[in-house]
């Protein structure tokens, strides 16, 4: 990463008259150009830069060097699963062939693509022990409501849409629980964590009943705890006919270690940015496949890749469904335009194909190297739930609270040290969370580099608490003034 | 070894050992036995060399047939110029996530806040967040926030012209919202006006969706539409699919409140339909209801101009299930592939994309309807570059069409009837594949 | 004469209108007010329901009503500067109302009670 700030803007590079890119001219070989009649066309020119192109890759590969990813350094954001992104998953998307296709072609022209689709879900399926995966929600958000609205149409179905209002979710999960539940239509109940960070019970069962439609877990949950209860919740749920849901945000913990569907969980989904190691992209594209349990496959969006009985693969929408297919169906509607997020199924299967069986070592390396760093660190930080932790653990603040030195500027002063700075205010348990998943794709060397870190920051709060308070001091920017962005948001150029 | 997993036998010993554990199967005694995973493992086969993977996706390309395309319906099949891809395969860029750390995210957030500018511009609209998934859900949000700002009204009428995908997102996402929808019949191709203006008065209606052009490829008249909506105290909401803004009237200019829809038509491949990119813009005075993320510009501690996250009081990791929205995650990445992709070909350019997309349509559109066997099946509505013809021929099918052309390498369209075909072109048709498209038509 | 709600909104009651507002304790726990979602002169407010939200960076709470009535005035300054908040919750209160039933304010905490309830 660059120290120095590349701060311009492209529209501050436009020159009236530049162009960086040229269109064939085959207007002049048509018979008549065409016009746009008035009523339709705009009035004014939209004010897009003019700008030449080398100009332009000049622009942006200067704006990349202030930004750091995973290939800059180790990047230990609790939650998100920042594994390495293999580079044969990028180049599978370039292939010849792969990337080039039409969603409106007919399936004889695209039978690869259907089998990158279909090859996928069912590896899905093996590994979550669901019964079917449907690919195409976006990103986890839109899987948790793509997946709760499984559950809605599995309860209107039995005649208890009307009854089953409720959706529970643990007062430790991630803030999108809560709300794609109220977007699918739920009143969200809290339920209480022990302790331990694990769910209550004995609260979660006093307010079990004949409203609740379903429970919502994470497993391991947002405090890195192994919810070991997980057999009684479930078998309670499912006794007051309620659907185990499982948020797949932390699956990395348990690849090679357990399955969600042999837990009890019904209806689950699974982020490929996360686990399945395809890019983040900046904030995306992801993808959030849902996956149900044997009996529930018919309530899966539309959509579909189906088999024939050929062994050719095919589209199902509303438009090609056979009467058949119609009566069979009970699909929960559509929540995207076409299949999803196609070009990272892709990468999700190169990562898979490449793992093979070696997956299996990726939950337990990723447990160890979190363990490592707990067992490096406790003394130093506050550690509010006693190990093992499964991939990621949660500090609260540094242990000695004399300093007044926050998680905040813990934060901070990582960045100035060259690593990505940890999930920090998350979960709300605490007043000083500190959320570090390391991933098993970092060395021991890179652990014990950001070890080293993280106990200078320690020492730094007690010797030179100032300092650290005004951290960073070697990035790009210094602290940006939060509080002007948002009291007077200036979100264009234009309005600069 | 595995190439990802750094792990040396020597390493396993000695971190085991400060964590003061024998095993690796130690760190999971917390897992009941009975959920663990069986000796057996997954069904999954060896690992795959790299080579070995690269060799099985080009197998499955070659199981794929790359056309000349005529076929839109919400995706376009733009060029992509080269320098977009350079930029974008920048793992700077692409390996960063959700900029939380704005001293070390300049690169992400600058990028986002020129594609907010260069939106709102190309929209006519006030401020424009940093993207949706896809048109669909961009619209399904627009509707939710429209509701969201008037309070206690339910009902959304709904244009029968949008497309069919983008409408049964609707009634997916309005079901759980309790949002009444209601359909606004077509007449000859577009949304009947006077069936509209009923429905409106009928009263408690919060919003009304169109589009333009719509799902069948036609220029919409929204002259006065946007004063009926708002005498009627609804907001409009127009969904355009992005590339055309280079030349129609925007939603702003329309008099809209909310813009929406697909971007993947600003420099982003085709990927068999995903990733998209979902646009969202609004009026200012709206700015508070708008979902997702939204950068914006501030000061740093040394006076540098810098960007921020901003109005993140709005999102769901704050507000929970009060959040106007559960979108977390958006397209971050496909936001980038639009603000190089409209640096590049600036106004004139994308101006230019369109008049000759439009050009070899309406080439195309004419030619094929001289040959008698077809005719525009919305004769006098204006289009742009996508038109729905009716196979006039008795015995001739929409899916002969298909055939003939895919023989030479084309795509011919979208068959959307037993008699109706949707053809578009963009820049990449050329004349030569107009020539054999027109020459399969007329073998048939 | 002053009453609460445990939401942390005020009531200052001066005959049959009201001044709704957050209280300090509330304004310090939010941090810098960002932004404030108003009702509209005209709406009519219900005892116990929302009536519009408050934000910080760090937060936002809906606002609830202490009473029912019509907002008669909303606090427009706070448009220009939400953070008057900060600088003095009890002179810049956000709407002012109708008190359409006193009994209705036999129900909300007086100050003593509200002190106790954020020790």
């Amino acid at each position: 990463m660059n120290q120095k700030l590349y701060s311009k803007l492209i529209f501050e590079l436009s020159r009236p008259g530049r162009r960086g890119h040229t269109l064939p001219q085959y207007k002049a070989e048509t018979t008549s150009p065409f016009v746009l009649p008035a009523k339709y066309a705009r009035s004014s020119r939209p004010a897009l830069p003019e700008v030449d192109e080398p100009s332009v890759v000049r622009h942006y590969t200067n704006s990349s060097t202030n930004n750091f990813g995973v290939d800059t350094g180790f990047y230990p954001l609790g939650s998100c699963t920042m594994k390495y992104n293999p580079k044969i998953n990028e180049a599978a998307v370039a292939l010849s062939g792969i990337g080039s296709l039409h969603p409106a072609a007919p399936a004889s022209t695209v039978q690869g693509a259907l089998e990158i689709y279909s090859r996928l879900q069912s590896l899905l399926s093996e590994i979550g022990g669901m019964a079917e995966f449907s690919l195409n929600p976006f990103a986890g958000a839109h899987g948790e409501l793509t997946g709760l609205m499984v559950v809605r149409t599995y309860h209107a179905s039995r005649g208890e849409g009307e009854i089953r209002r409720k959706v529970l979710v643990p007062d430790s999960a991630h803030g999108t629980n809560p709300a794609s539940a109220a977007i699918a239509g739920y009143n969200v109940v809290e339920c209480r964590s022990l302790p331990d960070g694990t769910v209550n019970v004995d609260d979660l069962r006093s307010k079990l009943g004949p409203d609740v439609a379903a429970v919502m877990m994470t497993n391991p949950n947002t405090v890195g705890m192994f919810e070991k209860n997980i057999p009684e919740i479930a078998e309670a749920v499912h006794a007051c006919g309620a659907l185990m849901y499982y948020d797949g945000a932390n699956l990395n913990a348990l690849l090679g270690v357990a399955r969600p569907g042999d837990m009890g969980f019904d209806v689950m989904h699974i982020n490929l940015h996360k686990t399945f190691s395809t890019p983040h992209g900046g904030g995306g594209p992801g993808a959030g496949p849902v996956g149900v349990r044997a009996g529930l496959e018919k309530f899966l969006p539309m959509p579909r890749v189906v088999r024939d009985s050929d062994g050719s693969l095919r589209v199902l929408d509303d438009d090609t469904m056979s009467p058949a297919e119609r009566t069979e169906l009970d699909p929960l509607g559509r929540v995207s335009a076409w299949l999803g997020n196609y070009a990272v199924f892709v990468k999700a299967l190169a990562y898979i194909l490449t793992m093979g069986k070696d997956i299996e070592q990726v939950g337990p390396l990723a447990c160890l190297n979190a363990n490592y760093v707990l067992h490096s660190l406790s003394d130093l930080y506050e550690l509010p739930i006693p190990g093992p932790c499964k991939h990621e653990m949660v500090f609260d603040g540094l242990r000695d609270k004399s300093t007044e030195c926050t998680t905040m500027n813990v934060a901070k002063r990582l960045l100035d040290m060259g690593f990505h700075a940890p999930t920090i205010y998350f979960p709300l348990l605490f007043h000083e969370s500190l959320m570090i998943e390391p991933t098993e794709t970092e060395s021991i060397e890179t652990l014990d580099a950001f070890i080293k870190a993280m106990r200078d920051i320690a020492r730094e709060a007690a010797e030179e608490p100032d300092l650290l308070k005004t951290a960073p001091l070697a990035t790009p920017v210094r602290h940006p003034d939060e509080n002007e962005a948002a009291l007077h948001p200036k979100v264009t150029y234009q309005s600069l | 070894m595995n190439p990802y997993l750094p792990h040396t036998p020597e390493d396993i010993a000695s971190m085991l050992g400060r964590c003061g554990a024998a095993s690796l199967d130690e760190l999971f005694s917390d897992v009941p036995a009975q959920l663990r995973l069986g000796k057996g493992g997954y069904a999954l086969g060896a690992p795959m060399a790299e080579a070995e993977v690269n060799r099985y996706f080009r197998s499955l390309g070659k199981k794929n047939l790359e056309t000349a395309c005529f076929a839109g319906a919400g995706f376009y099949s733009h060029y992509c110029p080269a320098a977009v891809e350079a930029i974008t395969s920048r793992s700077e860029f692409y390996t960063a996530y959700t900029p939380y750390q704005p001293e070390i995210s300049q690169g992400t957030l600058q990028y986002i806040f020129e594609y907010q500018s260069m939106i709102a511009s190309l929209t006519g609209m006030d401020v424009a967040n940093a993207s949706m998934y896809d048109g669909a859900t961009a619209t399904a949000e627009a509707m939710m926030m429209a509701v969201a700002a008037s309070k206690k009204r339910r009902r959304v009428l709904v244009s029968a012209t949008l497309l069919p995908a983008v409408s049964q997102v609707l009634a997916t996402y309005a079901e759980g919202q309790d949002i009444i929808l209601e359909t606004v019949s077509d007449h000859n191709g577009a949304t009947d006006r006077k069936a509209l203006s009923e429905q409106l008065g009928a009263g408690d209606v919060a919003a009304v969706i169109v589009a333009t052009p719509n799902r069948f490829g036609i220029l919409e008249d929204f002259e006065g539409l946007a004063e009926e909506v708002h005498a009627a105290k609804a907001l409009l909401i127009i969904n355009t699919h992005a590339s055309t803004l280079g030349v129609l009237r925007s939603q702003g200019e329309w008099g809209a409140d909310i813009a929406c829809g697909e971007a993947q038509s600003l420099g982003i491949p085709l990927n068999y339909g995903g990733p998209g990119l979902g646009y969202l813009a609004c009026r200012q005075s709206l700015m508070r209801k708008m979902p997702g993320r939204i950068v914006g510009a501030t000061t740093d501690d040394d006076g540098q101009r810098v960007f921020v996250l901003t109005l993140q009081a709005r999102e769901q990791h704050i507000r929970r299930h009060k959040a106007t929205s559960n979108i977390c995650s958006n397209q971050g990445l496909m936001t980038l592939h639009a603000a190089v992709y409209l640096s590049l070909l600036g106004p004139e350019g994308l101006r230019e994309v369109n008049e000759t997309s439009a050009s070899i349509a309406h080439d195309l559109v004419a030619r094929l309807t001289a040959g008698g066997k077809l005719r525009e099946k919305f004769a006098g509505r204006e289009w742009l570059n996508e038109c729905v013809l009716e196979i006039v021929d008795e015995g001739l099918t929409p899916r002969r069409i298909l055939d003939a052309c895919l023989e030479r390498g084309i795509l011919a369209g979208k068959i959307i009837g037993e008699k109706e075909i949707m053809v578009c072109a963009t820049e990449t048709c050329t004349p030569e594949d107009v020539k054999q498209y027109v020459e399969a038509v007329e073998a048939l | 004469m002053i009453k609460y709600l445990p939401t942390h909104e005020y009531i200052r009651i001066e005959g049959n209108e009201g001044y709704i507002g957050i209280t300090a304790y509330a304004a310090k726990e939010l941090g810098v007010v960002t932004y404030v979602d108003m009702p509209e002169e005209g709406d009519e407010l219900t005892a116990g329901e929302e009536f519009g939200a408050i934000e910080s960076r760090k937060a936002a709470s809906d606002l609830f009503s202490p009473v029912s009535g019509e907002v008669l005035a909303v606090n427009e300054a706070l448009e220009e500067d939400p953070t008057l908040i900060n600088a003095d919750p009890m002179t810049n209160w956000i709407v002012k109302v109708s008190i359409a039933d006193h009994s209705e304010l036999d129900a909300l905490m007086d100050e003593a009670a509200y002190e106790a309830s954020i020790k």
